[in-house]
């Protein structure tokens, strides 16, 4: 038994020793190994006295036990240690930047439109969509505006020599929209208008949205209503609203809103009134069953206004350092 | 129009100052521009008389004048102006005043000699841009009294800007009736009396067509005094409403235009010759107006005429030969009522957008010409005297605007406005506003006064009940309408996703403008010229744009010049295509990479983006419609491309769009360091969505297997792939073309392209002679069709 004891103190020194899991292991098989020495032990044990082999079984079992808990307790800690050391190996300065291509950015003109868009489409107004290139009918006389009314003269329009025109307004999309599919009708229509018209806060080319409600009972107090609404959902604050009369042939009463700054200015925000009965009636919509009202926003205007912006021509600028503000 | 208070309150004493007034006025619909003091704040600033001037002993410029301000002693002041003289009466500011530019005036030595106050100048007290020593005051201003009610300074000019249905607004008379209606106050107005003749002459006046001059009035004026000269009253009068005084005859008819909104004519009687006709111009007539402009006349235009030709464009301008002048004795004025319809539009023809014809274009009180005639004589007499002849007037009554009673609904008024406004009340509105009211039924017959235009439907009543009654008055109720939810189409990718794809991949959204500069937008289309404008804001913004290159292009460069090191910009919207005589708007997708591919970084390469990295994006946009099979490039020359880099996009066998470098021609055009890469594509055809088809995910292993195959160097990897696709048949999953290799190992001119190929099915595990089998089959298309030999 001494040899016994011998061996198991030997082991467990070679045990200790094991460096890695590899010398750890080669370790295991001497020692339980098919051919190791304690399974020879075991083995050997049919030679022994059968009145031996109880005590002496037992012994050699004990020691296996003993060496494979030291085992166990070795490969843990190696294991742990090889972690730690591949783990001190592997560090990445986490601090340095991400690499590959970096995204661009919505223009704000774009930006400013797709929240107009979600905000109208939340209460069932669809978007329209029209030419860019007008006539003379859909631009002004379908919208009350004559020939030599005064009031083709307050719209610098741009003509070609057709005697067609580029919209001054996205108003033609409202008689195309009414034309085609009468009353009701709940819309806006935005998009590109032009004015032959440049200086600090003016420029040829402008985006506007127009929205248009026809309908059985539709009244100005309503056109109050859903402009407040638009407003203080735009601002995202509770807003003042001061509606002047004004005068636009394709609406009567006509109003310019104005809104109250936060600096306590008012602030020319939109215009809009409700549907002159003539507009109506030249669209083939029986004016006295259905009024509506229309309004028109300046998206730049809006933009501004809601960002901050002092030039408008900074929209036309294209400028990285200008665009890339807008997340 | 430019309203002064001042003038006003002899219409109408609101009682409020000027920036109240404006507020009501905008209350009212007659938008205010701006409101601004005829003068600074001028406290302790009098009238002071110079007694004595005495040199100052220590300098040669500067003298010492004793001063009268009106109270007891007078002041010691010391003047540096070479016009100051004893007797002389001058501004005066007091120890204490502060002139408008800020200087506080004190007692102070100067020069040694004390100085108790300032003469000042125009100048310093902000009546003038310049001014040439100190001001030199009327003989008749009373001594000590302050200078802001001895010159009439004490008044505001508040700026209103008119909307084109308020003709008639155009005047003194008009704002106060409207603010009188908008205040409930009454007019105040001073009664017009006629003057009497006291001559007979009568200059025959002939009409050609009533209905172009329903009215004509005029009335000769002879033996005017040649030295008189425009009172100051009415020459401020007429600088604060932005009108230069010319003339005391000129003069008084624009007084009384503004006054009263009738424009008025004076000619000189010596230069007509005969009597006058008002017809239209012949063919070939033509007229030097007041302002030296010759005009060739037609038929279009009415004219005033003498026996000689025309001397005047009716309700537009009068004629230089006939004007009146510093020469001129006898007058002839002119008070007619043209119809809005014969000057509407003639105007803006000639650029002439004169203080008449603003008036006339938008309609002047009809019933108002033989008043006005009478308001100007009268005030010519008190100025410049002269024997007045009788007024003569030819009227055609048939031709007079008329004004009918419009009807209007209580019910019609109340649905409309969404509030209920008391009968009486709207009663009371319209009365205020001289028009007659009449109960009908439920509501009212209004017939508005002659001097509105803008009454003739049932709405323009509505109107004027709303913004007399207030706008604010006017409740917010929401919009009730039945409820319809949306449509929510999947056959087009919306514009959103592609700009979403766009910036996440590094492009910035542009907005450029639709039309460009001709030469530029022609070179990038071939030589085509796009469309003109007829009335280009400039040369440089002169034709829609046949592309969105050339705009993206000038941007991108633009921003390379200010130090962008990598520039990626991307538009949607339209282009304008000729097509025979049609113009066609065709909605595009565009976008330009300049520089660097990526942002400057650590252990990422650099380089410029090629052709093949802005594929890569077009993939991802054709990846968002489903359809992506569908889609291809194959080699193609554009005008703005690189021939031998560009390719045409097709969707099937449509062409939906360009790719490729810029054309090195426009390099060196444009100034480019490097040769950017385009796209163009058409959104429709490209945005076409696919239903999405749902077709059973395998669960059995993916085989791959590679093979290299050595073609000539010229055949285009396109085919290739698309002929291992139709070889390779439906077991194909996916096919990656991993390298391309062309080197001492190939022959030369020839290249090897190495593909991956991976093989699946749905229902069963392959085995390696299926596999085997679909190689043969794409080994053997591949050495027919491109006599591939296959590298081991």
């Amino acid at each position: 038994m001494q040899d016994l004891e011998e061996l198991v103190e030997r082991a467990r020194a070679a045990i200790r020793d094991s460096v890695d899991l590899v010398s750890l292991d080669n370790v295991r098989v001497q020692l339980l190994g098919k051919k190791g020495e304690l399974t020879q032990r075991l083995k050997s044990l049919g030679k022994l006295d059968p009145a031996e082999r109880p005590a002496a079984g037992q012994a050699i079992n004990a020691a296996k036990q003993a060496l494979q808990e030291e085992l166990d307790g070795q490969r843990e800690s190696l294991t742990a240690a090889q972690l730690a050391a591949e783990l001190s190996e592997g560090t990445l300065d986490v601090t340095l930047p991400g690499r590959g291509q970096v995204p661009g950015r919505l223009h704000p003109v774009t930006r400013t439109l797709q929240r107009i868009e979600a905000i109208f489409s939340a209460a069932g107004f669809t978007v329209h969509t029209g030419p860019q290139i007008e006539d003379e009918y859909h631009n002004f006389t379908a919208l009350n505006i004559p020939e030599h009314h005064p009031a083709r003269a307050m719209h610098d329009t741009f003509y070609f020599e057709s005697g067609e025109l580029l919209r001054t307004h996205t108003s033609p999309v409202q008689i195309r929209a009414m034309l085609e599919g009468g009353a009701p009708v709940r819309l806006i229509a935005p998009g590109r208008v032009y004015r032959c018209d440049s200086d600090q806060t003016h420029t040829p080319m402008f985006h506007q949205v127009e929205g248009l409600v026809v309908d059985r009972g539709v009244s100005f107090a309503n056109l109050k209503s859903v402009l407040n609404q638009f407003i203080e959902r735009f601002f995202e604050r509770e807003a003042r609203l001061r509606f002047r009369p004004s005068y636009f042939p394709f609406t009567e009463p006509s109003a310019e809103v104005d809104v109250l700054s936060e600096s306590g200015k008012w602030l020319e925000i939109l215009g809009c009134g409700m549907v002159h009965p003539n507009v109506l009636t030249n669209c083939g919509i029986d004016a006295e069953e259905f009024t509506g009202y229309a309004f028109g926003v300046g998206v730049e205007r809006l933009a501004m206004l809601r960002y901050g912006v002092d030039d408008l021509r900074l929209f036309f600028d294209n400028d990285l350092e200008f665009l890339k503000q807008f997340g | 129009m430019k309203v002064s208070t001042n003038w006003l309150s002899e219409w109408l004493d609101t009682g409020l100052d000027a920036t109240a007034i404006a507020e009501k006025l905008t209350g009212l619909g007659l938008e205010v521009d701006d409101v601004s003091p005829v003068a600074a704040s001028l406290d302790d600033i009098v009238v002071g008389q110079v007694l004595t001037v005495e040199p100052h002993p220590n300098a040669d410029r500067l003298s010492l004048c004793a001063v009268d301000v009106g109270n007891g002693e007078p002041l010691r002041i010391v003047c540096g102006a070479a016009n100051v003289k004893a007797g002389g009466r001058y501004p005066t500011a007091l120890v204490g005043a502060r002139l408008p530019g800020g200087l506080k005036i004190k007692r102070s030595k100067i020069r040694g000699e004390q100085s108790h106050g300032m003469l000042c100048s125009s100048f310093e007290l902000a009546l003038a841009e310049t001014a040439e020593g100190i001001m030199e005051l009327d003989e008749g201003l009373r001594v000590g009294e302050p200078i802001v009610t001895a010159l009439n300074l004490d008044d505001s000019v508040i700026d209103v800007d008119l909307t084109p249905n308020r003709a008639d607004c155009f005047s003194m008379l008009g704002i106060a009736r409207d603010l009188s209606a908008g205040l409930g106050q009454a007019l105040t107005p001073a009664p017009v009396l006629p003057v009497l003749p006291a001559a007979e002459e009568i200059l025959p006046v002939e009409m050609e067509d009533g209905a172009d001059c329903p009215r004509f009035a005029g009335r000769v004026v002879r033996d005017l005094n040649p030295a008189a000269e425009t009172p100051d009253w009415l020459r401020d009068r007429l600088q604060r409403a932005g009108v230069r005084p010319i003339h005391p005859i000129v003069d008084v008819t624009n007084y009384v235009m503004l006054e009263l909104g009738q424009p008025m004519h004076a000619y000189d009687l010596d230069q007509l010759q005969g009597g006058i006709s008002v017809r239209r111009a012949r063919a070939g007539e033509s007229l030097t107006t007041l302002d030296g402009e010759s005009l060739e006349l037609d038929a279009s235009l009415l004219v005033i005429a003498d026996a000689s030709g025309p001397v005047g464009l009716a309700g537009i301008m009068g004629g230089e030969a006939t004007g009146v002048s510093e020469a001129s004795r006898h007058v002839y004025l002119e008070s007619a009522f043209f119809s809005p319809s014969v000057v509407a539009g003639r105007a803006r023809r000639f650029g002439l957008h004169t203080d008449a014809s603003m008036r006339f274009e938008r309609g002047v009180d009809p019933s108002g010409q033989v008043r006005a005639l009478e308001r100007a004589t009268a005030l010519i007499q008190e100025i410049a005297g002269g024997r007045v002849g009788p007024v003569s007037e030819a009227v055609h009554a048939e031709h007079l605007p008329k004004r009918e009673p419009v009807t209007l609904r209580a019910s019609r008024l109340e649905s409309l406005l969404g509030t209920v406004v008391p009968m009486a009340d709207v009663k009371d509105i319209f009365e205020r506003l001289g028009m007659q009211v009449k109960a009908v039924g439920e509501g009212w017959a209004v017939t508005p006064p002659a001097a509105r235009f803008d009454i003739e439907q049932e709405v323009d009543l509505i109107e004027e009940v709303a913004r007399i009654h207030g706008y604010d008055e006017i409740p917010e109720s929401p919009t009730l309408i039945p409820m319809a939810l949306g449509r929510v189409s999947e056959d087009q990718v919306p514009l959103s996703r592609v700009a979403v794809t766009l910036v996440e991949r590094g492009y910035t959204e542009a907005v450029t403008w639709s039309f460009g500069e001709p030469e530029l937008d022609a070179l990038f289309a071939g030589g085509e010229s796009g469309l003109p404008l007829a009335n280009p804001i400039s040369s440089a913004l002169g034709v829609m744009r046949q592309s969105l290159w050339p705009g993206l292009s000038e941007a991108a460069r633009s921003n390379l010049a200010r130090q962008q090191p990598r520039v990626r910009l991307f538009e949607t919207g339209v282009r304008f295509v000729r097509q025979d005589n049609e113009c066609k708007e065709q909605l595009v997708i565009a976008g330009i990479a300049a520089g660097n591919l990526a942002p400057e970084q650590w252990d990422w390469p650099a380089g410029a983006s090629d052709v093949f990295d802005i594929k890569a994006d077009l993939a991802a946009l054709f990846a968002l419609t489903g359809g992506e099979a569908e889609f291809s490039m194959t080699a193609a020359e554009h005008p703005a491309l690189r021939p031998g880099r560009s390719a045409k996009v097709l969707r099937g066998d449509q062409v939906v769009g360009w790719l490729g470098e810029m054309h090195p021609e426009l390099v060196q055009r444009l100034e480019f360091a490097a040769a950017p890469v385009l796209f163009e594509l058409e959104a429709t055809p490209v945005l076409a969505a696919s239903l999405p088809d749902y077709a059973a995910v395998s669960r059995f292993p993916r085989v791959r297997r590679d093979l290299a195959a050595v073609v000539a160097e010229e055949v285009p990897a396109g085919e290739l792939l698309a002929a291992v696709r139709e070889a390779a048949g439906p077991l194909l999953r996916d096919l990656n073309l991993f390298d391309i290799y062309a080197g001492d190992k190939v022959e030369n001119g020839s290249k090897s392209v190495a593909l991956g190929l991976i093989l699946q099915d749905t229902s069963r595990t392959l085995t390696d002679a299926d596999v085997d089998a679909v190689m043969r089959d794409v080994i053997g298309r591949l050495g027919r069709d491109f006599d591939a030999t296959i590298r081991e």
